[in-house]
């Protein structure tokens, strides 16, 4: 019997159910299935620091929630939403904070066989940057196969503006 | 005392007056150093009393002004007027994360020209982040949106930022006359954030939202009445030479009398709201500042600042004030310009407020503050995204400068 294929999907805000419904289109039965998400500890540690530039005036200061529990209810509820969607309540939930990209690559460093990944940003406007900063960390860096897919309707390929004229030289992909 | 030691001393207790006021060891207040460095310098005569007592004569109306606005915001918030503005947000969205976007620009935009910087970071930027989270959408650049806000659209009113309270006695301006001369610079500032944070962050703003599920916070009518009745006020004070802190006075008041009956606040959270401890560092921060200043500094940062209103001059002091901001902080490099700012005029005041409230977008909240802050932040397990930061920063100040600098200058000559 061939051994199960080890599945990690990685759950992002704004693509997952895209992310979820190609996962689920196209794993075999009997595959372990992992569900990621990464709260990005850059974002809250943002939203903290600007009171620094305050010198100790916050008016009033009323305790509200520190940003990183409003962010990990936030993500556990959607984990669970994506368990729910994939139809797969044995999924294993894997909910981290960190470094998104570096945290992703730690989630699939060992015993996995796939990543499945959503590409970001706005599909009414095609590429060149069809990646942000984190997912092509992981694109690049993967250990494992990785599954791209398009979080909604992939565009026809009349989208692809004509060939350059002969000749012609592309300016160099900036990086 | 001769003068190099004097002027040594006073910088470093300029020095250790900032660094305990942002690191706030055991959490004690930030007026615990500042209050007995200026009385050590006064005490050994590096301060002249009647220096002193000319430069906390001057800082009275401002801290007056500050203590009423920083009870306006928080009484604001206590009426839900933030929570109305996320639920605001969230529907007028319509799902859309670019729509979003804009409306955290208005909505972090209106609030710090009107209740200052200190409520978006303080008291919006929750709102803003729970109410992103509640969509399911990505949260990088609408909090980016309101951190750099905070800074950049603090440049209309003398109310949005203690920088320009500071200089605003200086500057000989009227409320009306500020806030009509520094509109088309705030206008420009704000839609150069626009161009470039909306770039910047096209791969995150990706996707629906989906349905939001929560109660809506209804909008609080007598909070929104006063606080535009305020704003009125500010102007129609000026207007007849009345110090406009009595209007920011009178709204604090009025919103204060009907939440203490309904016990919405008690006595003690306005109180509190009052930020005594704060006020007294600001008096404190203002002597040590002027003690570094007649000792040798002053004349250095006279010879920086150039004369005139020409657009070169302007550019150069908004340029000089912002690496002044990113050196130090922003709240002592504008004490630091103001006196030689204002003997060049009320257009050469205005350009230093441009370059330090802008400029520290550049490296954070200046760059001792975020040496500071980063490990603070390590300790609770976030980290600064400082090259991120520092990217977007350089991407967005030396635009958002020059073109609300050449909207000044634009201003002055409409305004006058």
């Amino acid at each position: 019997m061939m051994p199960a294929v080890r599945t990690v999907i990685w759950v992002v805000e704004g693509t997952w159910q895209g992310c979820v419904d190609a996962a689920s289109h196209s794993l075999p039965s009997g595959a372990q299935v992992a569900l990621l998400h990464v709260t990005p500890s850059d974002v809250t540690g943002l939203a903290d620091a600007a009171s620094a530039g305050l010198l100790g005036r916050f008016p009033g200061r009323r305790t509200t929630r520190p940003f990183q529990d409003v962010a990990d209810d936030a993500a556990t509820e959607l984990l669970a939403d994506a368990a729910a969607r994939l139809g797969r309540q044995d999924a294993e939930l894997l909910q981290r904070r960190g470094r998104v990209e570096r945290e992703v690559i730690r989630a699939v460093a060992e015993n996995v066989d796939l990543l499945v990944v959503a590409r970001d940003g706005d599909h009414s406007r095609l590429g060149p940057h069809s990646l942000g900063p984190a997912t092509r960390f992981v694109v690049d860096h993967a250990p494992c196969a990785v599954l791209l897919v398009w979080p909604d309707e992939p565009p026809g390929i009349e989208s692809i503006p004509p060939p350059p004229p002969p000749g012609h030289h592309p300016p160099p992909h900036r990086g | 005392m001769p003068s190099p030691i004097a002027e040594t001393l006073a910088g470093l207790l300029l020095v250790a007056t900032l660094v305990s006021a942002v690191v706030r060891p055991w959490g004690l207040p930030e007026a615990l150093v500042a209050v007995p460095a200026a009385g050590l310098l006064l005490l050994l005569g590096v301060l002249p009393l009647s220096q002193a007592g000319a430069e906390a004569n001057s800082l009275a109306p401002t801290i007056g002004f500050l203590a009423a606005v920083l009870v306006l915001a928080n009484l604001c918030d206590r009426y839900g007027l933030f929570e109305a503005a996320g639920t605001w947000m969230a529907t007028g969205s319509r799902g859309r994360p670019v729509r979003l976007l804009a409306l955290v620009f208005a909505v972090a935009s209106t609030v710090t020209a009107v209740l200052s910087l200190d409520a978006t970071v303080v008291l919006l930027t929750p709102v803003v982040f729970a109410t992103v989270a509640q969509l399911r959408l990505r949260s990088k650049p609408h909090v980016y949106a309101c951190t750099h806000l905070a800074n950049s659209a603090s440049l209309l009113l003398p109310v949005s930022n203690l920088t320009n309270l500071l200089a605003f006695s200086a500057s000989g301006l009227s409320f009306a006359r500020f806030g009509a001369t520094m509109a088309l610079p705030w206008l420009a500032a704000i839609a150069v954030e626009w161009l470039v944070l909306r770039r910047f962050f096209s791969t995150d703003l990706v996707g629906r939202a989906e349905a939001v599920t929560s109660t809506r916070q209804p909008v609080p009518v007598f909070a929104c009445v006063v606080v535009v009745l305020t704003l009125l006020g500010f102007f129609v004070t000026s207007l007849f030479h009345v110090a406009p802190a009595f209007a920011a006075l009178g709204g604090a008041v009025t919103l204060a009398v009907p939440a203490l009956v309904s016990r919405r606040a008690t006595v003690r959270d306005v109180g509190l709201a009052l930020e005594v401890p704060f006020l007294a560092f600001v008096v404190a921060l203002g002597l040590i500042v002027k003690a570094v200043s007649i000792h040798g500094l002053g004349t250095l940062v006279t010879h920086l600042v150039p004369g005139g209103t020409s657009l070169g001059a302007l550019l150069l002091i908004a340029a000089v004030a912002a690496v002044l901001a990113n050196l130090i902080n922003n709240l002592p490099a504008v004490l630091l310009l103001l006196p030689a700012a204002s003997v060049a005029g009320p257009g050469a005041v205005l350009a230093v407020l441009i370059g330090v409230n802008t400029g520290p977008n550049l490296t954070y909240v200046g760059s001792l503050a975020t040496l500071l802050w980063r490990r603070v932040l390590r300790q609770r397990g976030e980290e600064l995204p400082l090259s991120e930061f520092m990217r977007l920063g350089a991407l967005t100040v030396p635009p958002v400068l020059v073109a609300a600098t050449v909207a000044l200058w634009v201003s002055l000559r409409l305004v006058g």
